[in-house]
């Protein structure tokens, strides 16, 4: 595909961010490919969904379920609901390659629920194409700068 | 501070029923850190993971940092990473492989069964000073001993042998091991660390709760019974939308096809009345096929079915541990504070079977014990109420009675539950809870 301008992967990560902040969940799926998946590095640096645990890897089929179950009644774990602010930065493309581009770059989200805050920060990448006037995503990566660490549950996807 | 007495902690355990004091009472949480952590045999990890002299992996007893090492004799000691000089913690990596552990802090050096080797600037010390006293060495724990593999130690010089604290429980640990075609398993792919604010036994008090999966992971149940299985999987989302689907498998099932078993020392399994061919693992399953015709293979067609028909699923080894074999996971209980626990999780690789069931091992490992999990996520909730609800006083006592007048002897020399929703296993826990904690 054409090279893609800044504005516009920044505006794809700023949109996304905001959907996540507004728990739009069905519009955030939406934006994955139907092969598309999502993973959450347990270990610094890892290289294997597959053999190494993660505190996240959802293929299509999960991450359907994982979204749908957000929207549950029954949904202890998020009720009462999080609410998130999330700053994306530093966007850079990686790499350009059979119409896809590897973009990189910085979040931070602030999570408050039940009196508590927890903060998250790290880096995402997306592996994206092109659709219509947009991108789907092929599959997205977050490394949280402490993913090895003890954490609490996480509901929220990053 | 006194704590309290032998008979103020006899009433907080009746027939059926707990006081909330057990979860609360930072006095109870302390009492237990010496009687029960202090005192038992407590599961510190597996020889896989210190295969080679020098491999340490850190590892905790209660809430007292150790580390566990193969030493130069090939033995595995486990000692408390603290150097006897100034008390700084001694070994500051999660696992790796060392010929001696320096302090950062005036560079004692121990050896990797904690004796003191070398001290750095000696004339400065006083001319009593001994290297060689047991006081200037990392303390050890006063037992190690393991099972299969799996290595559990004791900072109690006396105390009953291993083998007899596990008792009939060893057959689980068989069953874990029993399943590798080459008789052999090791730690792999990584571990979970995840926490709630909730009191550290309610956690093996929910391992082997078969009534509580339809109401705590609804969400995710009826999330999975909705999903299209025509939407692309790697094989990783069937898993665990198969797993979110059992969970919801109704009453009926829990009553009539599993069942719950006790064991002397607060040991309990769930398992299967029938076989092999209803677990998730199974039915039908190609990989499955290749696997059992490994184990055939090794062991012999009839050994391989005997090895099948253990049906074990969660087995709790009281105080610390819960593991179940059929997809080689294992939980440590770790206590933190009387509201707060931390638990480590492991995945075993069985050696021999094709390399494909690992990555299934790995895809449940995620769904069932994952930080991100959307079942796990649910548990943590839950335990995190309990803390909550049990942290006022004003409804003193909490209930563990279903089941209760149902339990029966099964011949094993244990007592079995009327079905697998009975809290007998609770119920077992409080009694081994009380031997620990009402001795002095």
């Amino acid at each position: 595909m054409s090279r893609p301008a800044p504005d516009e992967i920044e505006g794809f990560l700023v949109a996304e961010a905001r959907m996540l902040d507004e728990r739009r969940w069905e519009d955030w799926l939406a934006l994955f490919a139907e092969d598309g998946w999502y993973w959450v590095p347990l270990e610094e640096g890892q290289d294997n969904p597959r053999e190494v645990v993660s505190l996240i890897y959802d293929d299509r089929r999960l991450l359907e379920t994982r979204i749908r179950r957000l929207a549950e009644a029954a949904l202890h774990a998020q009720t009462p609901a999080s609410r998130t602010s999330r700053i994306v930065a530093n966007p850079t493309v990686e790499e350009e390659e059979g119409g896809e581009v590897t973009v990189r770059a910085k979040f931070q989200m602030v999570e408050s629920r039940n009196d508590a805050r927890r903060v998250f920060a790290g880096t995402t990448w997306h592996r994206l194409r092109r659709d219509g006037e947009g991108f789907r995503i092929r599959w997205k990566r977050v490394d949280l700068v402490d993913c090895d660490a003890v954490h609490d549950g996480i509901s929220v996807p990053f | 501070m006194a704590g309290p007495t032998e008979s103020e902690i006899a009433g907080l355990v009746r027939p059926g029923r707990v006081h909330r004091r057990v979860y609360a009472d930072p006095a109870i949480f302390e009492l237990e850190m010496e009687r029960i952590f202090a005192r038992a045999w407590i599961y510190v990890g597996h020889e896989s993971q210190v295969k080679a002299p020098g491999d340490y992996v850190r590892t905790r007893i209660g809430r007292r940092p150790m580390v566990m090492t193969r030493h130069e004799d090939g033995s595995i000691r486990v000692i408390h990473n603290q150097c006897a000089h100034r008390g700084a913690m001694v070994v500051a990596k999660d696992a790796g492989n060392a010929r001696r552990f320096e302090c950062c802090y005036h560079g004692w050096t121990y050896a990797t069964d904690g004796r003191l080797i070398h001290v750095p600037l000696r004339h400065g010390y006083p001319a009593h000073f001994n290297p060689d006293d047991p006081r200037t060495a990392m303390v050890a724990a006063a037992r190690v001993a393991s099972y299969r593999g799996f290595v559990f130690a004791s900072l109690a010089a006396d105390g009953p042998p291993l083998a007899d604290f596990l008792g009939y429980m060893t057959t689980s640990f068989d069953d874990m091991v029993d399943r590798a075609p080459d008789d052999e398993i090791e730690v792999a792919g990584g571990v979970f660390r995840h926490a709630y604010d909730g009191n550290w036994k309610l956690y093996l008090e929910n391992l082997c709760d078969a009534a509580h999966p339809i109401f705590v992971h609804r969400s995710s149940i009826d999330a999975a019974r909705a999903q299209d299985d025509a939407a692309h999987s790697t094989g990783a989302g069937e898993i665990a939308v198969r797993q979110m689907r059992q969970n919801g498998a109704p009453h009926d099932f829990w009553r009539e096809q599993v069942g719950i078993w006790t064991y002397p020392g607060g040991h309990a399994f769930l398992g299967d009345y029938h076989d092999d061919e209803k677990l998730v693992a199974a039915g039908g399953d190609p990989l499955f096929a290749e696997y059992l015709a490994a184990l055939e293979a090794k062991k012999g067609a009839a050994e391989a079915k005997r090895v099948m028909e253990v049906t074990r699923w969660n087995s709790n080894v009281y105080p610390n541990l819960s593991f179940m074999s059929q997809f080689r996971q294992l939980r440590v209980v770790h206590p933190v504070a009387v509201d707060r626990t931390e638990v480590h999780t492991y995945a075993f690789r069985l050696k021999g079977a094709p390399a494909r069931m690992f990555e299934d091992t790995i895809a449940f490992a995620n769904v069932t014990n994952g930080t991100g999990s959307p079942v796990l996520t649910d548990d943590l909730e839950t335990y995190g109420r309990i803390g909550q609800g049990v942290a006022s006083a004003g409804a003193e006592w909490i209930e563990i009675g279903r089941g209760y007048e149902t339990d029966r002897p099964d011949g094993t020399g244990g007592v079995a539950g009327i079905d697998s929703t009975s809290e007998i296993y609770i119920r077992n826990m409080y009694d081994a809870w009380l031997g620990y904690m009402a001795a002095p």
